[in-house]
Parts: C-alpha cells; sequence; structure tokens
C-alpha cells in the first residue's frame, strides 16, 4: 500500500469520527462549534511551519510561509479564545 | 533538541485525540469549557512537535509570524461583540482559506527548489490551492454581506449558473494541466480562478440563508486543511480537515433541514428579499390588512398574569440588541410567579446557535432555552407567545399552504398559545418573501416598534405595578 493510500484510509476512517462526534453535539452550542473547528482547522499552521521553516526554503517561499503562518496563528488565538469566552457565558440557573 | 519522526508523529496522534475529545465536550454546555482546553492543549503540542522536527530549520520568520497573529486574534477574540460572531466567523474561515492557499504554493517552491514535483502531489497541491482560494474569497463575500458591507440581497443574474458552471471547468482542466505539466503559469490562473469562483458563488445567497453559507464555508476550510495534509503527508491535518470538514457539513444539512430546503436549492441562491428599515404608517397599514396592533399595555396586562410566557426570538432581536432588555423582563416576570421559556428555531439568526449566544451573553440561563421539538407540544399550554424580529419561522402557512414557498419547512407552533403577540417594526413580510398567516388570527395582534424599545417598555410596564 502505498503512503498516498494509507493517508487515504486514516482521511475515510476520520471522516466517520467526525460523523459521529458531531451528530452529539447539543444544537445550543452549533455556535461555539463553529468557534471552536474554526479554531482547530488552524492547524493548517503546521504546514505552514513546514513551508516557513524548510532548510531549502528561498525568499519566495518564506515570504509566503510568514504570511500563512500569521493568518493561521489569528485563526489559532482568535478561535480558541472566543470559544471559550462563548461557552464561559453558558450558564444554569442558580449560580 | 531534535525529535525523531516517530516521536513527533506519537505527538502527532495524542493532538488528533485531543481535538477529538475537544469535539466531543461539546455534546453539554458543562463540559464543553474542558472540551475547548483540549483543543488548546492538542493544538500546543501538534505545534511543539512541528517546531522541534527535523522538517523546520529557521525560526526567525516563524516567531514573527505566530507572535503577530497571537496578538491579532487575542485582541479580536475578546474585543468582538457577540452579535457580530457570524463576520467574524466569516472572517477567521477566509484565513485559513488562504493559508492553505499559501502553504500549498509555497510547498510547490520548496519542492522546486528540491527538483522534484511528481504529478500526485501536483493534484493534491491543485485541490488544497481550490478548496482554499473558494473558501477564502466565498467567506470575504459573506462577511461582506453580514457586515453590511455589500447589500444582503441575493445578486442573480442571467446565465450565472453557466458562467459558475464554465469558470469551475476551467479552473479544473487549469488543474489537470498543471499536475501534467508543472507549469506554474497554469498554477498562477488556476489560483486566480478560483478565487473568482468563490466570489461568484456566494454573491447570488441571500443574507438570511448565512447559517447554512456559514456552515458550508465552515466545512471548505476543513477540506482545505485535509488536503494541505495529503499534499504535505501529514496525517494530523488530515484527520483534523476531516472532522472540521463533516462538522461543518452535518451543520449545513441540519439547517438545509429546518428550512425544508435541499442544500442545492440554497448554494444556486435566489431565494428571498432583503427588507429595509421601517414603515412609518405601519399600524394603519395593518388596519387596512385587517391585523391587529396592540400597546405595551395590552401585552402586560395579558402577560402580568399569565402561568406561562414563551419567548421566540429572531434575527430582529440581534439587530435591535434586546437580549438584555428580554433579560429584565424574564426576572421581572418571573418575580410575578410566570414561567418564562424561550424557544429557537434552527435558522434564527445568522449563523447556527446565534441566539442561543446571544441569549447566554444576557445571562439567561441555558435550562430556559429551548430547541424547536422540545418546546412545540408546550404551546397549546401557553397563555403568551412574544415573538420578537423573528416571521417565516412562527408562519402557519408552512403547514397549511402547499403553493407557499415555505411550505414544509418546520415551524415553533407560537399560534396555538392562547394570544400572541408580534414585536416587528413594520408590515414588512419575513425573509420569505411571504405574507404571514398569523397576523390574522384572531389571537395574534403585533406591536410596532424596536425590539429594545418594546422590551424595555414592558419591563418598566411590570416595574411600575403593572396594571
Amino acid at each position: 500500500m502505498t503512503a498516498t493510500l494509507v493517508s487515504l484510509y486514516i482521511f475515510v476512517l476520520a471522516c466517520f469520527i467526525g460523523y459521529w462526534v458531531i451528530w452529539g453535539v447539543t444544537p445550543s452550542l452549533h455556535t461555539p462549534l463553529v468557534a471552536l473547528t474554526n479554531a482547530i482547522s488552524g492547524i493548517i499552521i503546521v504546514g505552514a511551519l513546514l513551508v516557513t521553516g524548510a532548510e531549502n526554503a528561498g525568499t519566495a517561499a518564506e515570504i509566503i510561509g510568514f504570511f500563512a503562518v500569521l493568518l493561521a496563528s489569528i485563526n489559532v488565538f482568535g478561535g480558541f479564545l472566543v470559544t471559550n469566552r462563548m461557552l464561559a457565558m453558558f450558564k444554569k440557573k442558580g449560580k | 533538541m531534535e525529535i525523531s519522526p516517530n516521536v513527533q508523529a506519537i505527538a502527532y496522534l495524542v493532538s488528533a485525540v485531543l481535538f477529538i475529545f475537544a469535539l466531543k465536550g461539546l455534546t453539554h454546555p458543562a463540559s464543553a469549557r474542558r472540551g475547548n482546553y483540549y483543543g488548546m492543549i492538542g493544538m500546543a503540542i501538534a505545534i511543539a512537535a512541528t517546531l522541534l522536527g527535523s522538517g523546520v530549520k529557521n525560526y526567525g520568520l516563524i516567531a514573527a509570524g505566530v507572535g503577530a497573529g497571537a496578538v491579532i486574534g487575542a485582541v479580536v477574540a475578546l474585543r468582538i461583540q457577540m452579535t457580530a460572531m457570524p463576520q467574524l466567523v466569516a472572517a477567521l474561515h477566509s484565513f485559513v482559506g488562504l493559508a492553505a492557499v499559501l502553504v500549498a504554493i509555497g510547498t510547490f517552491l520548496n519542492h522546486k527548489a528540491g527538483g522534484a514535483v511528481d504529478a500526485l502531489l501536483m493534484t493534491e497541491l491543485s485541490a488544497g490551492v481550490i478548496i482554499g482560494a473558494i473558501t477564502c474569497t466565498g467567506s470575504v463575500i459573506a462577511f461582506g454581506k453580514l457586515q453590511g458591507l455589500i447589500s444582503g440581497k441575493p445578486v442573480v443574474f442571467k446565465g450565472q449558473h453557466a458562467l459558475n458552471a464554465l469558470i469551475g471547468l476551467v479552473t479544473v482542466a487549469l488543474g489537470v494541466h498543471f499536475a501534467m505539466t508543472g507549469s506554474a503559469v497554469s498554477l498562477a490562473l488556476m489560483t486566480v480562478l478560483a478565487f473568482v469562483l468563490g466570489v461568484t458563488l456566494i454573491i447570488p445567497i441571500g443574507g438570511a440563508d448565512m447559517p447554512v453559507i456559514i456552515s458550508m464555508l465552515n466545512s471548505y476550510s476543513g477540506w482545505a486543511a485535509a488536503a494541505t495534509g495529503f499534499t504535505l503527508k501529514n496525517e494530523l491535518l488530515i484527520i483534523v480537515g476531516a472532522l472540521v470538514g463533516f462538522s461543518g457539513a452535518i451543520l449545513s444539512f441540519i439547517m438545509c433541514k429546518a428550512m425544508n430546503r435541499s442544500i442545492l436549492n440554497v448554494v444556486f441562491g435566489g431565494f428571498g428579499t432583503e427588507s429595509s428599515g421601517g414603515d412609518t404608517n405601519a399600524a394603519a397599514q395593518a388596519a387596512q390588512q385587517g391585523v391587529k396592533s396592540a400597546s405595551v399595555e395590552d401585552a402586560i396586562y395579558w402577560m402580568e398574569d399569565a402561568g406561562k410566557v414563551i419567548v421566540v426570538p429572531g434575527y430582529g432581536m440581534a439587530v435591535a440588541q434586546a437580549q438584555h432588555a428580554l433579560k429584565d423582563l424574564m426576572e421581572l416576570l418571573e418575580a410575578r410567579g410566570v414561567a418564562v421559556k424561550f424557544a429557537i428555531h434552527p435558522v434564527a439568526g445568522r449563523m447556527p446557535g446565534h441566539m442561543n449566544v446571544l441569549l447566554a451573553e444576557a445571562d439567561i440561563p441555558y435550562d430556559r432555552v429551548l430547541e424547536m421539538d422540545e418546546i412545540n407540544p408546550e404551546f397549546a399550554t401557553t397563555d403568551v407567545a412574544l415573538v420578537i424580529g423573528a416571521n417565516d419561522v412562527v408562519n402557519p402557512a408552512a403547514k397549511t399552504d402547499p403553493s407557499s414557498p415555505i411550505y414544509g419547512m418546520p415551524i415553533l407552533e407560537a399560534g396555538k398559545a392562547r394570544q400572541v403577540y408580534f414585536v416587528k417594526r413594520s408590515m414588512r413580510p419575513g425573509y420569505s418573501g411571504v405574507d404571514n398567516l398569523l397576523f390574522y388570527q384572531d389571537n395574534c395582534a403585533l406591536i410596532f416598534g424596536d425590539a429594545k424599545d418594546v422590551c424595555e417598555g414592558l419591563a418598566a410596564a411590570l416595574k411600575g405595578g403593572g396594571h
């Protein structure tokens, strides 16, 4: 099995996990869900780090990578913090 | 210190598991915050493992990028108003999309410098660029519509779908050409066209369909990350991309079902009208059409001695920022022994769960806020249903009139309450452009005014000892 096929296996199985986990999310938390998935899709930062930090990266790749790191970081930090802020507001009766 | 590829792979696995637990945490508000912390830890592990791995040699630009991004992200996250959450989410989606495009192009440049770029890699790169670019500009348009920078009206013209299909086909053809020849010109053209396609795909979709579009772009941003994972042979990106992709897809499905429309119907757009401003002679217009209008005092007369009041909030509540006034009203009613609940339609507002967050912001306990299926049986035993800034989601035409464009859409059965009050600015119909049959029911009356002013008026009347 080639590396790409292994990746495909992982991808398809992860889709099933996503399917089961997301159906369990309560509708009242759908906005925090979108914000949280936004934060974790900031995982693209891993790709950005690899492009920017590569040993053979030329100037163009470095500049492109820098902006990718910047954008992904905004997502990671902004996404997790705003999710946290929202979730802190959900309270039960009787504080 | 440099960690081996195997250690890095284990770290990525731990990180992926933490992300799954993060999403799992959102099953209940009580476990949600812990879930979010799992997510943060997962992300920290992933970033640390990448930086310590053999793939990263230069740290200067990375430190600058992460530092600046952290500051911008934190400031925005802490300052943003809850009513502006849909815009923020749209903006963040566009960042993920653009980052995916940049990573794909950067990877191409690095591989080219290293000599070898095979056809498979270039195919994966093309997928990442196309999905990322559509996510990026599509989200920018969604942002513009939500922020009011561009009209929320659907922009439709003749031959629109044919044009989109043509752009799509040429984009894919350029991708194939790029994969076969490695031509940088094809890559560049493909990127530009995919950016254009993002604009032309989202422009025909109206403002109130934004819950679907936000969910769909959320999904795209996940697929973009997954495509990048294939390019970089990075399993963590693939797993996270699949999780996020499915999350958005399921939300889109839920939203479409709540409108009884297919995803294609929403995506190909052109649905709905945008109302703007209020009519000054709304009451006169109402009388002409045989619709009763009521004053704040009339409503209080019914509400102050009621057993149960259900509030149905909609986008109008968000626009008027009426949630805090509603919370005061709730407390005053409860002090008089009136049970107050809130009924949420899945597509109320501009993104999934929008109303829940606004009510939570106003300190309204989440156990008072119920979803459509939970609350519908309760309307029959309710004294007053107070509909604030919502319209189509309570329109009985969805059940009774097969010729109506909203026929088949599940609704909140507010009309079954003994008395229904609508807080509205004007007689204008809802987003669907359909007249609301509920207005003509004997037990229904309209209170004309801004949602916040009316709620404050209701609260003030109660404070004054009621009737």
